[in-house]
């Protein structure tokens, strides 16, 4: 059974675990009892400003009930299944152990995406620590500081019979290299502090900690939709942001703050009230460029759209740069993602609006709607480099009406992907044939 | 007659500090502090023992040894190289550059008189 044809059973669930009467919760959110009856034995199929107030009423986001925590769970296992190196999971049994055991499976993903992290963290260090060339010329100094002030102290103790000129050059000579130690020390401690800031959490990268401020603020800047500054926002980060990942997070926050004054929310409502969520029809309707379109509709307040909506944004490169997950629609941290996404089709047609029905393999059922579109970003001078962004919008499939469109099937990422004769494959899978049935 | 030791070391008081020990142990000592003409300064004042710093201003210790070492008159130059980075890979760079003896910083006053004594034949 599909994950979203399940949301009937956990409106129940979570009633039930809360201790709702039925009745009960049927009249806060204005339905009867009979027809919520219905939609919990997933007879009615709901979604929208009903699915909001059910999840309201039931103190949870929408996404889950939509779309369950298990597939995204199932997703982490694999992922540490996929990273394994002398242990054999049954991946063939994921769903079973996912099932069965909740509370275990979510330690190990947890655990393995910490390992993830912290393997990240070493890697990086560790290329800092050889690379760095102000740490090596820091550290470089300072021995050579502590080799003279050892030598010249070694003398000032052995030699008995040392002439007062001797004498009152190495008194000097040592005044001077503990003071350059202590400078150096002093240097080379503020350095490491403002590299790592002591806010940052060292485990995670630049890049991580920008998205984990999105995942924080909901994707969502309320202070934007009335003036409010970047300043302001990253002044209220608590946490505060590390300095690289407040230089990258500035820039993502100018760009949103330009695409809320561009589009103000009211101006949004109103088209998304006549319209429909309809990106194609929106952009039109509101006389915007799509790459804008598409980001305004991912940073929208939480509970404005009538369904989830996921976004990612890619450099010329293809690295990702930003992004919003959702739980069936998992975006690789450190492997490349998928080289069949629209996202990187739109990389070489910019200013062409892509729209693709993608299926994403591994999981029957589970469809998206994408649309994908690239715009030059900054300005473009003759023979000037060219820099370029893509942007891509996802949404579960079904939730905006438009022409059929044939199904594209996409991967995460090559390592857990299960279609092993992908020609876009560009490493070996990791997953079993199992894992596709 | 003393005989003579040439030290190529761009931190003055190390400098200093080394002049005085092996001064003391009836070693005439000369300094340079760089190592843009440093090759040169050895050919001029041809010592008899040569403490070399690896890390110099203008050229590191490495490059003027290879190119003492291919002057033959320098081949057989007792070579004693000093460095802050002391992982084996670095003793064998500095022992592939032709350095005779290899010390890491910081060392002991003892250590570079004794290895002073060897590389010169005393």
């Amino acid at each position: 059974m599909a994950e979203s044809s399940r949301t009937g059973s956990r409106i129940r669930e979570r009633r039930l675990s809360l201790g709702m009467r039925q009745a009960a919760l049927a009249q806060t959110v204005g339905i009867s009892a009979s027809y919520l009856n219905l939609i919990e034995h997933n007879r009615r199929r709901i979604g929208g400003a009903l699915l909001n107030r059910l999840a309201d009423a039931l103190q949870v986001a929408p996404e889950l009930l939509l779309q369950g925590a298990e597939a995204a769970l199932v997703e982490r296992l694999q992922e540490a299944a996929a990273a394994a190196q002398d242990a054999r999971p049954e991946r063939d049994r994921v769903d079973d152990f996912t099932g069965r055991f909740p509370g275990w499976a979510a330690l190990v993903a947890e655990q393995s995406g910490r390992i993830a992290g912290l393997e990240h963290a070493l890697a990086r260090l560790s290329d800092r620590m050889t690379h760095d060339p102000h740490l090596a010329t820091a550290l470089h100094d300072m021995l050579s500081t502590i080799t003279s002030i050892r030598s010249t102290a070694a003398i000032l103790a052995d030699t008995q019979d040392i002439t007062p000129e001797w004498r009152a050059r190495f008194d000097r000579n040592i005044h001077e290299d503990s003071r350059r130690l202590s400078e150096g020390s002093q240097s080379l401690v503020a350095y490491l502090d403002t590299a790592g800031d002591g806010t940052a959490d060292p485990a995670l990268s630049p890049l991580d900690e920008v998205a984990r401020m999105f995942d924080r603020l909901r994707h969502h800047v309320p202070v934007f939709e009335s003036g409010g500054t970047v300043d302001d926002v990253l002044d209220g980060m608590d946490p505060p942001l590390g300095p690289g990942a407040a230089s990258i997070a500035r820039g993502r926050l100018e760009e949103i703050r330009a695409d809320a004054r561009a589009l103000p929310l009211p101006l949004v409502q109103a088209a998304l009230d006549r319209l429909g969520f309809d990106p194609v029809r929106l952009a039109e309707a509101l006389d915007t460029g799509v790459a804008r379109l598409l980001r305004r509709l991912a940073h929208l307040p939480p509970d404005m759209l009538p369904q989830p909506v996921g976004l990612v944004i890619c450099d010329g490169a293809g690295a990702l740069l930003h992004r919003r997950e959702l739980p069936d629609f998992p975006l690789p941290r450190y492997d490349a993602a998928c080289a069949l996404w629209p996202l990187f089709d739109a990389l070489s047609r910019p200013g062409v609006p892509l729209v693709h029905r993608l299926h994403l393999s591994g999981r029957e059922g589970v469809q998206f709607d994408s649309y994908a579109v690239a715009e030059p970003a900054g300005p473009v001078g003759f023979d000037a480099p060219a820099r370029i962004e893509a942007v891509m919008l996802f949404t579960p499939h079904g939730a905006v009406d438009g022409p059929a469109r044939p199904v594209r099937r996409v991967g995460p990422t090559c390592r857990i992907c299960v279609e092993h004769a992908c020609p876009a494959r560009r490493v070996p899978t990791l997953v079993g044939e199992a894992a596709s049935a | 007659m003393s005989r003579h030791v040439l030290v190529i070391e761009d931190e003055q008081n190390i400098t200093a500090a080394i002049s005085f020990i092996l001064s003391r142990d009836g070693w005439d000592v000369s300094t340079h502090a760089n190592g843009v003409d440093a090759v040169d300064t050895v050919r001029t004042r041809a010592p008899d023992v040569l403490i070399l710093d690896a890390m110099l201003p203008g050229r590191s210790g490495y490059d003027i040894l290879r190119d003492l070492r291919a002057d033959p008159g320098m081949a057989d130059l007792p070579v004693l190289m000093l460095t802050a980075r002391g992982q084996a890979k670095d003793r064998a760079r500095a022992l592939e550059a032709g350095a005779t003896q290899f010390m890491t910083k910081p060392f002991a006053n003892g250590d570079v008189v004794d290895a002073v004594r060897v590389l010169g034949g005393v």
